[in-house]
């Protein structure tokens, strides 16, 4: 089974937020940068598939600076057999250029699954997955909680709003992870050792351009201070009363 | 200026109130770029779309076939992509759902154009501006589409749908041969047994954290989420990690992002992937034993104490503003 995991490199989620002089990107100084955390779960369900099949590879694919290469190697500790560095030091807005990109490198790989997180935790966008596979002309599915694979086709359920979606699709095919569908394992020293050996390609791309333009990147407006209303159960008739007579929200 | 179009999103044939919210924004944004809202519905036979005109929706597109009861990616997709190249529309919305999440990148890669995701505001700006909440809402990046077409996905909760009744056009489509490509197939909708609201579109989320103690405990904000009505009941990353709520619960950066009319966060300290998530709330209050705890810096009001027995008194006084009403 042959499976690629396309990632990204993320501001960890205990970051504080502060933005850069220009105004339209975040001050990278004193960041922590991480796999991004939902594509941890399809580099997991990707080395797992592969384990389970006896023979296969997995490779995984990222676009971005040279940094981004330590983002590769966290994932090639954990298993992962090589990695490709889309190499551009261009900042992306528009979701549609990354899934450009991704697709020039995908379609000639011959691969059974491609496997993304169903978002990244910087930008949100819940895009590049079924953009690719839109590309590709690929069946689909995004969010997976569960995944069974069969003989050349598989079951995906999706939590959506009021329950579970249960899909089947024929492979290939395009997956991206949601938290719940496995526990992704922690690199062994045994692992980080090895992905200093494993190969790291690097290609430089020229990105097509997209269609959004950032203006301005904020904080978020500060809440009006609020108060404390009182102290254990006593306090209870006055939050009531604050509730419906000031916010009218009860 | 070319048009705007609304898809909207129905559960057993009838529409959600993120429809209501979605045809609410296209009209809004249709009124400021001088221009008409189309709306266009996907459903089951009994799909009733009609109300979609109630809040400004020009020309209704109802496309009613049990084919479609389930989100099926392929059909929705096509039936929206062959509306949108008959009528070439400047900017096509629909709700940041389950649904929309993936109805809207398929969407913009198939029409070839960009796509706002998740988002707060529309702005008219010479051309259309969105804001949208980025880094789970610890900052807010305002971008200019600059394509002739967008895709835009509305978050919950962000627009109050508003009456502004046309007289419209229905047009009923038909669902024509369905793909012979390979396609993923919904199969069936797996329901619990008593209907939940989702804690991303709920007006009202009740949240716990470590505070609870124990799963077992969450029985007792489930209680007062019951008595305050359309309420869901959330959890921080803490309490999910440890396997007492359902991952689908979790409100924060690796969770959901919400904007409820009233959030409540019960046991939970405040960390900042968590108030990331929540801080859009119009209305917070935290209950929490730590006097210091973060949560209190975001909360409009905020009881210190134990909540074991804070909350079934809360409860309680609910019930009873409940019954007086």
């Amino acid at each position: 089974m042959k499976i690629a995991v396309c990632i990204k490199r993320v501001p960890d989620t205990e970051t504080r937020i502060k933005i850069a002089a220009d105004g339209r990107s975040i001050d990278e100084s004193g960041i922590k940068f991480v796999l991004n955390p939902y594509d941890e779960y399809a580099v997991e369900e990707a080395l797992r598939r592969k384990e389970a099949a006896g023979s296969g590879e997995v490779v995984v694919i990222a676009l971005g600076s040279d940094v981004v290469q330590e983002t590769i190697r966290t994932a090639l500790a954990m298993g992962v057999d090589r990695g490709v560095l889309l190499k551009t030091d261009q900042r992306v807005a528009d979701p549609l250029v990354t899934a450009r990109a991704l697709v020039a490198e995908l379609q000639t790989g011959g691969y059974d699954l491609i496997l993304f997180g169903k978002l990244a935790i910087d930008d949100y966008h819940h895009a590049v997955g079924p953009m690719v596979a839109e590309f590709l002309g690929l069946p689909c599915v995004s969010a997976v909680v569960r995944l069974e694979l069969g003989d050349g086709k598989g079951t995906a359920e999706r939590e959506v709003e009021g329950g579970v979606e249960v899909v089947e699709f024929p492979l290939p095919a395009v997956l991206t992870a949601d938290k719940g569908l496995n526990e992704p394992r922690y690199p062994a020293l045994k692992g980080i050792m090895a992905a200093k050996k494993k190969p790291l390609e690097v290609k430089p791309v020229t990105l097509e351009p997209g269609g959004l333009e950032v203006l301005q990147l904020a904080l978020p407006p500060e809440r009006k201070p609020g108060r404390i209303v009182g102290e254990g159960p006593d306090a209870v008739p006055a939050l009531i009363e604050a509730l419906r007579a000031e916010a009218k929200v009860l | 200026m070319a048009g705007v179009l609304a898809i909207l999103e129905q559960r057993d044939g009838v529409l959600k109130k993120v429809s209501y919210e979605v045809v609410t924004a296209a009209r809004s944004l249709a009124d400021r770029l001088g221009t008409g809202v189309d709306a266009i519905a996907i459903g089951p036979m009994a799909l009733d779309a009609t109300s979609a005109t109630t809040f400004g929706a020009e020309e209704v597109v109802i496309l009613a076939d049990d084919r479609l009861t389930l989100y099926q990616p392929h059909l929705y997709l096509r039936a929206v992509v062959e509306r949108a190249k008959a009528k070439d529309y400047g900017a096509i919305l629909l709700s940041a759902t389950a649904l929309g999440k993936d109805l809207g990148p398929r969407l913009a890669a198939r029409l070839g154009c960009p796509l706002a995701a998740d988002v707060a505001e529309i702005e008219v700006n010479d051309g259309i501006v969105v804001s949208r909440p980025v880094y789970a809402g610890k900052a807010v990046c305002r971008a200019k589409v600059t394509a002739p077409c967008c895709v835009i996905s509305l978050r919950p909760n962000s627009v109050t749908p508003v009456e502004q009744p046309r007289t419209a056009t229905l047009h009923h489509a038909v669902l024509g041969l369905d793909s012979d490509r390979p396609v993923a197939r919904t199969a069936a909708m797996k329901a619990p047994a008593e209907a939940k609201l989702d804690v991303a579109e709920a007006p009202i989320v009740v949240s716990g954290g470590r505070g609870l103690k124990e799963p077992g405990n969450f029985t007792l904000l489930e209680e007062l989420a019951h008595a305050l009505g359309a309420a869901a009941v959330g959890a921080s990353r803490a309490a999910v990690d440890a396997g007492w709520r359902p991952h689908g619960d979790q409100v924060g950066q690796t969770g959901k992002t919400v904007s409820p009319g009233l959030y409540f966060a019960i046991g939970i300290s405040g960390a900042i992937q968590h108030l990331a998530g929540m801080r859009t709330a119009k209305v917070i209050v935290a209950i929490n034993k730590d006097k210091d705890a973060p949560i209190f810096k975001v909360a409009d009001y905020g009881i210190v104490g134990d909540l074991f027995e804070i909350v079934p008194r809360l409860t309680q006084e609910i019930k009873k503003l409940k019954a007086g009403a």
